[in-house]
């Protein structure tokens, strides 16, 4: 189908953007790449009345890399985290990640604060910026706040995100030189939305025992979630030793059946996904 | 009755100047205002790949982009493609290939797999699988498709 009528604006500033948010009168959203939110409104799941484009907001795009680690801009699209050496270096487990969010076309336009602040349950985005312990940036005509990525993801399409507010950035903690990361998915077609996937780190030396796993499950419950039974079971074990341990350990998440799988599908696959991230891990 | 704006493009080479309604996607402009239906559409919810064409050298979703976001842009459909010769060996390997059969997927097909050959892609199966995973073909299976990307870039290397 095609998109029911709106109107459009593309503001040259954030100020102008709160401004247009702000109204009430003109159920505005924000359009980020519109890689999710074009298809919505194409289905009519999404009809707002006004599209507030960011795209000529250049403030928000961008990767910078200091001491405390990385900043990312919300509308630095896929492409150019996938081919940014910054991000190779200072967050691995983004770049080997970032092979498998959607098909090149769509890399091409989809941005990251886009992905972080629709928090589809089955993307990767949200699952890795909990694996890596990140912190979003988010804007509103009333100030600028931090929040963990933690306490940013709600449940299904569901953040903190209050009305009027925007993402705006997406800072990732300076990765220790002993931090080692692994990532696996298993989707019918490559770059089409996972069944399960899982993105982990954990602190150790190669091959030896790991302490501090963050282990980040997508696409088997109603948002991106933390296995903290499976993590314990790791601790202080190499990742292939302690994968056992922790598979028993994932009865504890509340699994949830899509249109791919039933919920007991998603429990085994997400076992099935977690060794294989974790026998995969980065040395 | 749409809110329109009016947008300045260059699309295949020539410059040129409409008023769009905002609503419009990228595809439909394309198809509807210009007469440029070489870009198909499928889909429309960015699964397919038949609606993928060029916007300032990357490829893109013809349905996930609104024809108003276009300005300023240079785009590049299958026609373009043909104009300016380009990629005329991808387009022969498909024929030598039998890369396509009802020919829905294929101007999206050789606009995924061009940005794959022009980027400096290596003819290695499964890396040229994934680059075309978004793109949809219900004909050849995809073997004889992979096969013509393969040809392409082995004759590149050799020529």
């Amino acid at each position: 189908m095609k998109a029911a009528d709106f109107r459009y604006e593309r503001p040259g500033s954030l100020a102008e953007a709160f401004e247009l948010l702000d109204d009430d009168t003109l159920d505005a959203m924000p359009l980020a790449g519109g890689q999710s939110l074009m298809a919505m409104m194409n289905f009519r799941l999404a009809q707002p009345g006004m599209l507030v484009d960011l795209s000529a907001l250049d403030d928000l795009k961008g990767i910078a890399a200091d001491k405390h680690g990385l900043r990312i801009g919300a509308m630095t699209r896929y492409v150019d985290l996938a081919n940014s050496p910054l991000i190779a270096e200072h967050a691995p487990l983004l770049h080997m990640a970032l092979p498998h969010i959607a098909h090149a076309a769509v890399r091409n336009r989809g941005t990251i604060g886009g992905s972080v602040a629709l928090a589809d349950p089955a993307a990767e985005m949200p699952a890795l910026l909990l694996a890596l312990d990140a912190e979003i940036t988010v804007q509103s005509s009333a100030g600028s706040k931090t929040c963990a990525a933690a306490d940013f993801f709600l449940g299904m399409y569901q953040t903190s995100l209050e009305a009027g507010a925007l993402v705006t950035a997406i800072s990732i903690p300076a990765r220790a030189p002993d931090r080692r990361f692994g990532f696996y998915e298993l989707a019918r077609r490559h770059g089409d939305y996972a069944m399960a996937g899982v993105a982990v780190s954990a602190t150790g030396a190669s091959n030896g025992p790991c302490t501090d796993y963050r282990i980040a499950f997508f696409s088997i419950a109603d948002r991106a979630l933390r296995a903290s039974a499976a993590e314990a079971a790791l601790e202080g074990k190499a990742p292939r030793d302690g994968a056992q341990a922790a598979i028993a350990a994932l009865g504890e998440l509340p699994f949830a059946g899509d249109l791919n799988a039933g919920s007991a599908t998603k429990r085994h696959l997400s076992g099935v996904v977690m060794k294989r991230a974790l026998e995969g891990m980065t040395r | 009755m749409s809110e329109t704006r009016t947008i300045s493009l260059t699309v295949n080479g020539a410059a040129s100047t409409h008023a769009v309604p905002v609503r419009q996607n990228l595809v439909d402009f394309l198809r509807n205002t210009l007469g440029l239906t070489g870009s198909h559409v499928g889909c429309e919810h960015g699964v397919c790949g038949a609606c993928t064409l060029e916007v300032n050298g990357a490829t893109v979703r013809g349905c996930l982009m609104l024809a108003v976001q276009a300005d300023g842009a240079v785009v590049t459909t299958v026609e373009g493609l043909a104009e300016a010769r380009r990629g005329e060996d991808l387009r022969q390997a498909f024929i030598a290939r039998n890369a396509l059969q009802c020919g829905y997927c294929t101007p999206g097909m050789l606009a995924t797999a061009l940005e794959y050959v022009e980027g400096g892609g290596a003819a290695d199966r499964i890396a040229i699988r994934q680059h075309l995973s978004g793109n949809y073909c219900r004909c050849t299976g995809y073997q004889s498709i992979v096969d013509a990307v393969c040809d392409v870039i082995d004759g590149r290397a050799h020529r």
